[in-house]
């Protein structure tokens, strides 16, 4: 089922009496392809929770419209747009145990449509086979783990074969190593079951190791929508391009002369086509290659070896973070000595920002 | 060496004293509690002869018998006051679970305009005596003609602010997002209250249930002020009654064969609810 | 809006209960205590002032019950609160038999008022065929024997006083040692490094930091014992003005109802009196626990 969102809209009424008034989500115009994995991504307060509820009919919308499939579904109620919710705590119910906790939805159902109690008990099943808690069913919620419990969330969101499935945080209540081994977990369930999922996540990591589109948030604006991989190569502003990527993006001040992008008083790259005047640069940690004769010249301050790549910590003047960090290559990095480091630049890892508007200005062939 | 066994020993007798007179103390305030219980059940276990022969009276008695227990029960109508008791207690606790559930929902769960303000006021109600209301309800049921009925009974016994208060208290340490859950899954609220809010509140209900189960059993005052038909006793002023008009002779071993039937009830659900009932009073319970 | 609705529907059988057997009485009652000369019967009155409260201060029932309340009440608080501290400090130093012990301390709290106070009336009365078991004990002490039931005074208040303790103590037993136990052990780790005495420790530390539930327990303490009447019903019978040892209560309900009763007017006169009272007590209460507690 594909979803489309048309100009939606969520202002919040002011708390208080000196509040003001807040726009969480504004004027947003995607579309969700069928059968596709979407990661909602920005830092916390962007209005991505706000969206997931405005999809499944938590909140309802100021203004704008949603579509499931052809369907207008912007003011039908929660339980009539066929999705299910997977909660950052789970919400799952601390009295019931897990097949009851499952079944639940089933339950709600009207007479007419309500499956006969052994039917509950396939599906149930079946749900949690997906979901490999199958020899789980008799315990009560407090007596699985957090990995288990959020197994339990989604197969209780599933059990209703829902045209949308949506995750809030799924994966924040978890410790590191279970969160890797959920996350292909939830890659392996939507793509057994097909069902359009739309999750949400402030880890970038996260979001772009298993979407399939990611759209990436700030302050109820849409930023950016793509590939996880198109939106890192090629992000519209800066914003985007810091969101994304570990270590972040390294940033400077340069300036464009004449088709030449200065960093301090060193002209480091050709940017042929990019207008005069002082700009912000962005440069990917694995844009720097040690040269030299390299043009950019900084402080060595550390080398971290962190097996086949290591990164090298320096700093320069120009430069707006605190170090500057590059990866390269463990048997290069062997040549280092000595107090400064030399690198020359990888063209397509190197981009520019305006200083005012912060947007991307193209300069390449 | 010598020396600190010297130390360590006269400190371990001191503790021993201590712990001593500790226990002897205890001991004693033990017995001033179960004295008068030993007191009741010797006194209602003696014959009625046996008793009034007696001008010092004894601290055990060798032919107990259960005469008295026979008397009490068909002398005076102890089992019609056990039973107006009973009626009152259960229909007055059922009415007060289904008002104050349905209450602490709305305050808990519900969003409504003044809801903080009509909190507030609802607190308030709180520090109002019982002794200043009693006087215009008892002229009410007077007027209304309730005298002398359960509905005259447990009508104005029913409410308890504080009782909505520690179930709204309980109700909202439940996470929204179960709430959320279940309204994308369809649920009504009135579905979530019964099927989610309430379990997961049942230990909170059941104290309070017991507390006014214990409130209801002892309440005196209204039921004095309402009844003067003897139907419509409750146990407290059957034992007034008792007490003053008796048995048609003042028989001391039948009246406490009466009192401790009347206790026997509250002490076994207190011995079974041990920890309930004492987390419930020290969660703010106080007498009457 | 449909929201609003329901909600007011949640509340509709809490607000019906309230408002008519609380929130109008209270209103009422302070109407009742201004009008003059009420009717029961007819429901009629013949002017309105504040005589109802100038008869009701001028009856020596009245005045007699207030001073029996205040008596019980100065003694019966600070006896009953010391007391339940001293037996929570000991029931907090020892571990065995320490769950026996305050089931059995509990154990008032569950009995019926009326029904106990017969056994200790039993207990401490004297007639013509028996001393009783309290007058026997006397006298193997070699005092002479009184009757606490019908006798002197003194006696009739020591016995009111005596129940009265009887019957709070599980309640203050109860919050003191659930007190006690939530004082952090650390402190007395730490106190015990120091080689603090037991006194030291005591004073410095459990006092102050029980301090809050102290007072609460004076405050609910003398509220509730303002408050006392079925306690003395038990005692000494329904006719507590013949007796002498009626309580304000117990004055409000002879004057509504039984031999003596009929005037609401004076009835609501001296519950409000009586809620002045408490109310006062209770301020002063807060003012000094201000100043003294520890929070």
């Amino acid at each position: 089922m594909k979803v489309v969102l048309k100009d939606l809209t969520k202002i919040f009424p002011p708390r208080g009496r000196k509040g003001k008034p807040v726009t969480a989500v504004d004027h947003f115009n995607f579309e969700i392809p069928d059968g596709q994995l979407i990661g909602l991504l920005g830092p916390s307060g962007c209005g991505k929770s706000t969206t997931l509820y405005l999809i499944c009919g938590l909140e309802k919308p100021t203004s704008g419209q949603l579509f499931f499939g052809e369907d207008d579904v912007t003011n039908l109620p929660p339980e009539n747009r066929g999705v299910g919710l997977v909660f950052q705590n789970y919400a799952l119910y601390p009295h019931l145990t897990v097949e009851q906790n499952i079944t639940f939805p089933l339950e709600n159902l009207k007479k007419s449509e309500r499956p006969t109690k052994e039917e509950m008990h396939t599906r149930a099943v079946e749900a949690a086979k997906l979901v490999q808690i199958e020899a789980l069913m008799e315990r009560k919620p407090s007596e699985l783990s957090g990995g288990q419990q959020q197994r339990v969330a989604i197969a209780r969101a599933l059990v209703k074969m829902p045209k949308v499935l949506l995750l809030d945080e799924p994966l924040s209540n978890l410790d590191a190593r279970l969160r890797l081994q959920t996350r292909e977990e939830i890659r392996r369930i939507q793509r057994e079951t097909g069902i359009t999922t739309i999750f949400v996540t402030h880890d970038q990591e996260e979001a772009m190791s298993i979407s399939d589109m990611i759209v990436v948030m700030k302050d109820g604006a849409i930023h950016q929508i793509g590939k996880p991989q198109a939106v890192y190569d090629d992000p519209t502003n800066l914003f985007v391009a810091k969101f994304l990527g570990t270590p972040p993006i390294n940033t400077f001040e340069g300036e464009v002369r004449s088709g030449q992008l200065y960093i301090g008083e060193a002209a480091v790259l050709e940017t042929p086509r990019a207008p005069d005047g002082r700009v912000y640069v962005g440069i990917r940690p694995e844009g720097f290659r040690l040269d030299p004769e390299g043009k950019l010249v900084c402080h060595l301050t550390g080398v971290d070896v962190m097996g086949r790549d290591t990164s090298v910590v320096s700093t320069h003047e120009a430069s707006l973070d605190v170090n500057v960090r590059s990866i390269i290559d463990s048997e290069d990095a062997q040549t280092i000595s000595g107090k400064e480091v030399r690198f020359t630049l990888r063209p397509s890892k190197v981009l520019l920002f305006d200083r005012t508007t912060e947007e991307r200005i193209r300069y390449g062939k | 060496m010598e020396d600190n066994k010297l130390v360590y020993k006269t400190a371990a007798r001191k503790n021993r004293i201590f712990h001593t007179v500790i226990y002897v103390f205890l001991s004693i305030w033990g017995i001033l509690v179960l004295f008068p219980f030993y007191w009741m059940l010797l006194s209602s276990v003696k014959s009625y002869s046996a008793y009034t022969a007696e001008r010092v009276p004894a601290f055990y008695t060798l032919s107990p018998t259960l005469q008295n227990y026979v008397d009490a029960f068909t002398q005076v109508p102890l089992g019609k006051y056990f039973l107006n008791t009973l009626i009152f207690t259960v229909i007055t606790t059922a009415l007060m679970l289904v008002v104050i559930v349905l209450a602490a929902f709305a305050f808990a769960r519900l969003e409504f305009r003044g809801k903080n303000l009509i909190f507030t006021l609802f607190l308030s109600l709180m520090m109002i005596p019982n002794e200043l209301v009693v006087i215009t309800n008892f002229v009410t049921i007077t007027n209304l003609n309730m005298r002398n009925t359960f509905a005259g009974l447990i009508l104005p016994s029913v409410t308890s602010v504080f009782y909505i208060y520690l179930l709204k208290e309980n109700f909202e340490q439940i996470p929204d997002s179960l709430y959320l859950a279940a309204k994308v899954d369809g649920t009504s609220d009135f579905k979530y209250l019964w099927k989610v809010m309430i379990p997961i509140s049942k230990p909170t209900i059941v104290t309070v249930v017991i507390l006014k189960v214990i409130e209801c059993w002892n309440s005196y005052v209204w039921p004095r002020l309402i009844t003067d038909d003897k139907n419509y006793f409750l146990v407290s002023n059957g034992i007034q009654e008792i007490r003053e008009n008796g048995f048609g002779r003042e028989n001391i071993p039948a009246m406490m064969a009466a009192v401790v039937s009347v206790s026997i009830p509250l002490i076994v659900l207190f011995l079974i609810f041990r920890n309930k009932i004492m987390e419930g009073v020290s969660r703010g319970g106080t007498k009457g | 809006m449909e929201n609003n609705r329901k909600a007011w529907l949640y509340l509709l059988p809490a607000f019906l209960f309230l408002g008519v057997f609380m929130v109008y009485p209270l209103v009422d009652v302070f109407v009742y205590s201004f009008e003059e000369g009420y009717n029961f019967a007819s429901e009629s009155f013949f002017g309105t002032g504040g005589y109802n409260y100038s008869y009701v201060l001028h009856d020596p029932y009245f005045l007699q019950a207030i001073k029996n309340t205040f008596l019980m009440v100065v003694i019966t608080v600070p006896l009953s609160t010391g007391l339940a501290l001293l037996i929570s400090l000991a029931l907090s130093s020892i571990t065995p038999l320490r769950n026996l012990f305050q089931t059995i301390y509990f154990l008032p709290y569950v009995t019926n008022t009326l029904a106990v106070g017969l056994v200790f009336m039993i207990l401490f009365r004297k007639t013509p065929y028996s001393d009783g078991m309290v007058n026997r004990l006397i006298h193997l002490f070699g005092g002479p024997t009184v009757d606490f039931i019908e006798g002197p005074y003194w006696a009739k208040m020591f016995v009111f006083c005596f129940y009265i303790i009887w019957v709070v103590m599980p309640f203050k037993i109860l919050i003191l040692t659930s007190a006690l136990a939530s004082v952090n052990p650390m402190y007395y780790k730490a106190a015990k490094i120091d080689g603090t005495p037991r006194w030291r420790v005591f004073t410095r530390i459990t006092l102050p930091m029980i301090s809050p539930m102290i007072f609460y327990l004076v405050i609910t303490g003398f509220i509730g014992a303002f408050k006392s009447y079925s306690d003395a019903v038990a005692l000494f019978g329904t006719n507590l003005n013949a007796a002498g040892i009626n309580t304000i209560v117990g004055y409000v309900y002879d004057m509504l109802y039984g031999d003596s009763g009929g005037y609401p007017s004076y009835a609501s006169a001296a519950a409000i009196i009586l809620f002045a009272i408490v109310m006062t007590i209770t301020c002063i209460n807060l003012m000094v626990s201000r100043k003294t507690v520890h929070y």
